[in-house]
């Protein structure tokens, strides 16, 4: 049963990732991208990963992704060109990098890490808010004030980059 | 858990090459951006599936690392675009030969 809910979700995942590179129109390749963290955030949830599933739905499905859409429709851009010139080279290294790709996955031995059987009991309250808030806000201070620093550069440089005339004044 | 994490592995490999490949072929810069949406994701599934597995709760505060990184590279990253936009009305990634030799 649990395999089968994996691969339900494996195989929409990796069906609508190739649709987001494969369609042509960004509006549709932004709502496959849409199913697919719907299906990442279902993923998380067969890993105890409750906390994340729901902040991935909220920050990808509700921010990031609204943020595309509303780029892809002020822009409103249709023509594009899909293959360009280096694509037999590209095709070449291409199918050289999976064959030895391929060649290294099946040529490995069974598994490394111990199995989920053998975790101790840490393994009881993954995905919990609580222990993530306690790992997050003790182990990982440092890392979740300079996250909020990051985000407050991007503020700044979202805000600067968008205004009027910064590219004019040099051209 | 009756999965092995090989799968999970192979699930976040397959989707990272997907992404790479819509990075390297795609000449819409929005798509661009899409893929390495997917590429992120694709970490992101390897972290918390390993992290349910070792029975350490890291992976999935590293999962919320990267997804401020990648707000943040989004919100920069459409502002860029939004000001190439204004100064070459094109969003095809092969117009902007500003900074080649």
């Amino acid at each position: 049963m649990d395999s089968l809910i994996f691969f339900y979700f494996a195989g929409i995942i990796l069906v609508t990732a190739t649709l987001v590179v494969a369609l042509r129109n960004p509006i549709y390749s932004a709502l496959s991208l849409l199913v697919m963290f719907f299906h990442v955030a279902g993923l998380y949830v067969t890993l105890h990963a409750e906390f994340l599933a729901a902040i991935q739905i909220i920050v990808y499905a509700g921010a990031i992704l609204v943020l595309y859409l509303f780029v892809v429709m002020l822009l409103n851009v249709k023509r594009e060109e899909r293959i360009h010139r280096q694509s037999l080279v590209a095709v070449l290294l291409g199918a050289t990098l999976l064959t030895e790709a391929a060649l290294l996955v099946f040529q490995s031995k069974g598994p490394v890490f111990p199995d989920a059987t053998s975790s101790g009991s840490a393994g009881e309250v993954t995905g919990n808010t609580e222990s993530i808030g306690q790992v997050l806000y003790s182990t990982y201070l440092f890392p979740f004030e300079v996250a909020s620093l990051i985000l407050l550069v991007a503020m700044v440089g979202a805000v600067i980059l968008s205004k009027k005339g910064l590219l004019d004044q040099k051209s | 858990m009756t999965v092995p994490i090989s799968y999970y592995v192979v699930l976040s490999g397959l989707i990272f090459l997907i992404g790479l490949v819509g990075v390297l072929t795609r000449r819409n810069i929005i798509i661009i951006l899409l893929s390495i949406e997917l590429m992120l994701n694709a970490t992101n599934i390897n972290f918390v599936a390993f992290s349910a597995y070792l029975g350490n709760l890291s992976g999935q505060v590293f999962v919320f690392f990267a997804l401020t990184v990648a707000a943040a590279e989004v919100a920069v990253g459409l502002a860029i675009i939004i000001a190439l936009y204004r100064h070459t009305p094109s969003i095809n990634v092969d117009d902007f030969r500003l900074l080649k030799w």
